[in-house]
């Protein structure tokens, strides 16, 4: 026990060091007091008897130390000693310091929050929900196809009856409404959910409560509503009563019954919903017509909970089972139809698929900028320590221990990277939410939420990492110092030489790996860049500059299709009347929009389509001259005209890939398809175009009139050389003037449109920009502290060529030379190592190789020219050399 | 410890301290005192070492120090013996005794 307690105590003498500092002085002043008052007891003057006491008693500072020694153990004492002195060398070199710090500090706090966003995206997505590690993600495939399809709700029900292996599914379709509150509408994106959702995601309303199982069966037979904490706060402005209230949903007076709590957005992810409906409530809410009882209606979104110890296989296996029982049972709707289960991270319905090879690029970015910090942190202590070799060897001389000094270096990295570590966890904290800013904005009106909170296991790791190299590279001018031979090292000091390859070579590697590292950076922007550059330049097929769209919410504001077709007619007459505009027509979809297109199987008159192939085909419903309006070609036959309606003949405008598929050789115009039930002629043929986004492969697609087809909810299309702004007021006016409880969306020019839909690469270029610029600044001044330190010991070297004859250019091109070979090397290896991993980019690219060679030389020439920057300066120096000085040294 | 006299036998100090304490609480000055009253000024405590001591007492937890009072009304710190000094005194009153003993037999023995 004593053993114990005499450790404790000598403990709290280390950490309360001054308090004990104090009392000891105390006690010894009171000691000296009383030795005094003896001696003038015993006659002597107060004066004399103070100066024998102090005599008596020694010197007061002596006795406190050597009493300070039995109570602090000395190598902690030494400790704080050299965490002093290590701060104090900092200090003393703030150039090195501030940049090792912000190296590491960059490093760990970009790689923490970016590893961060990644981690919460794929792999727990969803902050509230349990068990994530048993969801899955439920789709449904079609044989001899890779595409993936929704669920119908008659599967989903089946499904739940008849699994055993699943504890759970639901099902949620995400969609959009008009939500107006007074006088303000704003697009509002909601889910039409299974009545269990919120209790199998085990998501408790923050007020009210969630769906009952009745409230998802019935043709719109529950008019109930979740709504989200944003909405409740924001539209609702927090109302404490709001439970009971109701709310014009889609023209259907609905009750909310419930407020998620703050941090569930829904199952979405990139979508933050504002509110939910039951299944019930399915027709409300999607103009395509009621579908819960059609077997052959794929439109919901699911996902399952794997029972405990259920593996993804086993359950893989049970639904193929269930899949081909319903097969048998359902041969009209479900032949060739399987489900599939994949984890959360390949979802195939929302942002992830789009995001996951950006994220999965980031995270191999973000690694390698902190891979480069810890690298450069390592050169610049490496640099140091060189530069302390004189003073490692002169404390050595004069007898301070080995494991002394190496114990004094071991502190010193601790401390910097201690200070780094801290820096990093504010950078990254700052940094969670920044990667939303720098996602580009999407569909207005719809807000975007990528959950960034910050994981403490990537902070962990980020940070063990960089303090791991940054001791390891602390402690080898230690483990050099302890080999110096003393006589030797400090006859010599300045011994470096510009030429030779010596024992710099570590740090020449570490410079090497840096130059590669951002070389691989800099190509990966530089495909990306150009990608996004050719997709930009790219011709989707129809005009985007003077095409501008917009929409009114017929739908949600409880528009019949009579009354729609009368108010369109008169829309469209009044906006071909404003000046600037060249044509307007209708078009249920836009092109590039999240919405999907109209899916119908299809019979070809003439064609005989191979075994195992239900013939389907995606086609628009379009207005007259909606081919003009948006500048697709047509290039055999007619468009579409006013006198295709409801009373003449069914027609159709195939594209060309559709042409050229089903009737090769043949004409087109003139013959008959089969869609839905419905025989069409073929009128015209249209050039191909992209209708989703421009990375898709070109495919058979078709157009039919919207007024034979007919949709409440269309898009506006108009052909103007006015600005998307200007159409915008017109169009609020001439809708106001029909109906004056309505009013548009903003209008937007159609390359916006299709701008929006290439924001994963704008994203990539955006995060590989950021972190490439990052990685090049890093490289350069590793490349910087090794000239420098070449250049500051070869002095003596350079005076001698100097005195020698040497003229300024050829110092000058003897340092800038071993740079370069330094960053040729690099760049080199970088090359070959961009080359392999480059071809790992996927769909980032778009008409790009991912060799390049644009890219890659445009890399080579940054790096060079980097990397001449940061050896110009040194050698400048090197020029400036005295020779009689550098000699004399 | 280097600092100390060699009117004291080196190691004695300790125990010297733990004696003079094993009745009374008392500051510095006062154990030095009665280490030299009980010696009958034989032995002198140096004050440069009997701190030292004190602390290295009080970290192996031996004695107890606390402020208090002295006869004169001034303020000191006072040591107190705890129960494992005690038993600390018990065993090196043993060693000693047994370690003199020997000194003694080799020495008048000669």
């Amino acid at each position: 026990m004593p053993r114990l307690r005499a450790w404790f105590s000598r403990l709290v003498g280390l950490f309360s060091k001054n308090r004990y500092n104090a009392e000891m002085a105390e006690e010894m002043r009171q000691h000296v007091d009383l030795l005094t008052e003896r001696k003038i007891a015993d006659g002597m003057s107060p004066t004399d008897a103070r100066n024998a006491a102090l005599r008596e008693f020694g010197g007061v500072e002596q006795i406190k130390e050597a009493a300070r020694e039995q109570r602090i153990w000395r190598w902690a004492d030494e400790f704080v000693q050299d965490v002093r002195f290590g701060a104090r060398m900092l200090w003393r070199s703030p150039g090195f310091s501030i940049l090792a710090i912000l190296c590491l500090t960059l490093g760990i706090g970009t790689s923490a929050a970016v590893m961060s966003w990644i981690e919460g995206i794929l792999i727990r997505p969803y902050p509230l929900v349990a068990h994530q590690d048993r969801m899955v993600a439920l789709f449904g495939t079609k044989q001899g196809t890779t595409e993936k399809e929704g669920l119908s709700y008659p599967d989903f029900r089946d499904l739940q009856k008849n699994s055993t292996l699943f504890e759970s599914f639901i099902v949620d379709r995400i969609m959009g409404t008009t939500l107006s509150i007074g006088d303000r509408a704003e697009r509002a994106s909601g889910g039409i959910v299974s009545a269990n959702y919120f209790d199998v995601l085990g998501v408790r309303p923050m007020l009210g409560r969630g769906f009952r199982p009745e409230e998802g069966e019935g043709r719109n037979a529950h008019p109930v509503t979740v709504i989200s904490y944003l909405t409740w706060r924001d539209r609702y402005k927090g109302d404490p009563d709001i439970v009971g209230k109701t709310q014009f949903l889609n023209g259907v007076q609905h009750t909310i019954i419930g407020v998620t709590p703050e941090k569930f957005h829904g199952t979405f992810i990139g979508y933050s919903f504002n509110f939910w409906v039951p299944t019930s409530m399915q027709e409300t809410f999607d103009s395509t017509g009621y579908k819960l009882e059609d077997r052959g209606a794929r439109w919901i979104e699911g996902f399952a909970f794997l029972k405990p110890g259920v593996t993804r296989q086993q359950a893989q296996a049970e639904l193929n089972t269930i899949a081909q029982r319903l097969e048998n049972d359902f041969p009209e709707t479900n032949r060739g139809h399987r489900f599939e289960i994949l984890p959360l991270s390949k979802t195939p319905f929302n942002a992830v698929a789009n995001l996951s090879s950006t994220l999965g690029i980031t995270a191999a970015v973000a690694f390698f900028v902190l891979l480069i910090a810890c690298a450069n942190v390592s050169n610049l202590l490496l640099a140091r320590s060189l530069l302390r070799r004189h003073e490692m060897t002169m404390r050595l001389a004069l007898g301070a221990g080995r494991r002394r000094l190496i114990k004094q270096l071991f502190t010193e990295g601790l401390l910097l990277s201690l200070i780094a570590a801290a820096g990093g966890i504010v950078v990254a904290y700052w940094c969670r939410n920044a990667l939303v800013l720098v996602a580009p904005a999407r569909t207005p009106g719809i807000t975007i939420d990528y959950p960034g909170h910050l994981d403490w296991r990537v902070l962990a790791l980020s940070v063990v990492v960089c303090i791991g190299s940054t001791m390891l590279f602390a402690l080898v001018p230690a483990i050099q110092a302890s080999h110096v031979d003393l006589s030797g090292a400090l006859k010599s000091e300045g011994s470096g030489m510009i030429g030779g390859s010596g024992r710099s070579r570590l740090r020449s590697v570490l410079v090497f790996v840096q130059v590669a590292l951002s070389f691989v950076l800099i190509a990966g922007t530089g495909l990306v860049l150009r990608s996004l550059v050719r997709m930009q330049n790219a011709d989707p097929g129809f005009s985007t500059r003077s095409v501008v769209v917009s929409s009114v919410d017929l739908f949600s504001a409880g528009y019949k299709p009579d009354r729609a077709k009368i108010f369109y007619e008169q829309l469209l007459e009044r906006i071909r009347a404003l000046p600037g505009v060249q044509s307007a027509t209708l078009a249920r979809l836009r092109p590039f929009s999240y919405g999907v297109y109209s899916s119908a199987p299809l019979e070809i008159e003439g064609y005989q389509p191979p075994r195992n192939e239900q013939l389907a085909g995606d086609y628009n419903e379009v207005g007259e001259g909606y081919f003009a309006t948006i500048g697709i070609p047509i290039v055999t036959g007619r468009e579409f005209a006013r006198t295709d309606d409801e009373n003449a003949p069914p027609v159709a405008v195939v594209n060309e890939m559709m042409a050229t598929k089903y009737w090769p050789g043949k004409e087109p115009v003139g013959q008959r398809l089969k869609v839905k039930d419905k025989w069409m002629e073929v009128v015209g043929v249209a050039k191909n175009a992209n209708y989703r986004t421009k990375l898709e492969q070109s495919t058979p697609f078709f157009y039919v009139p919207v007024r034979q087809n007919f949709f409440v909810q269309d898009n506006i299309i108009i052909r103007t050389e006015q600005s998307a702004a200007a159409i915008s007021n017109a169009l609020a006016r001439e809708v106001h003037a029909l109906d004056a409880n309505l009013a548009p969306l903003d209008a937007i020019s159609l390359q916006e449109q299709v701008d929006v839909m290439s924001y994963t690469q704008r994203l990539a270029v955006a995060l590989l920009a950021i972190f490439g610029g990052m990685a090049l600044f890093l490289a350069a001044i590793g490349l910087y502290a090794v000239m420098s330190y070449l250049v500051s010991q070869s002095t003596r070297e350079l005076g001698m060529r100097v005195a020698l004859g040497a003229g300024a250019r050829d110092i000058l091109q003897l340092v800038l030379s071993r740079g370069l070979r330094l960053t040729i090397a690099g760049i080199a290896i970088g090359g070959i190592t961009a080359l392999l991993l480059t071809r790992l980019m996927g769909n980032l690219l778009y008409k790009v190789s991912p060799r390049d060679p644009i890219a890659f030389g445009l890399a080579l020439i940054i790096l060079l020219a980097v990397a001449l920057l940061a050896c110009f300066l040194p050698a400048r120096r090197a020029t400036r050399v005295d020779p009689v000085q550098a000699l004399r040294v | 410890m280097a600092k100390e006299k060699p009117d004291l036998v080196y190691g004695t100090l300790d125990m010297l301290i733990l004696k003079a304490l094993q009745h009374d609480a008392r500051h510095g000055l006062a154990i030095a005192d009665r280490i030299q009253q009980m010696s009958k000024d034989i032995l002198r405590v140096e004050q440069g070492s009997l701190y030292p001591a004190l602390y290295r007492l009080e970290a192996q937890g031996w004695i107890k120090a606390e402020w208090g009072l002295s006869d004169n009304n001034r303020k000191a710190r006072y040591y107190k013996l705890t129960a494992a000094g005690r038993k600390q005194l018990a065993s090196e009153q043993e060693h000693w005794s047994r370690i003199t003993k020997g000194i003694d037999l080799v020495l008048s023995g000669a």
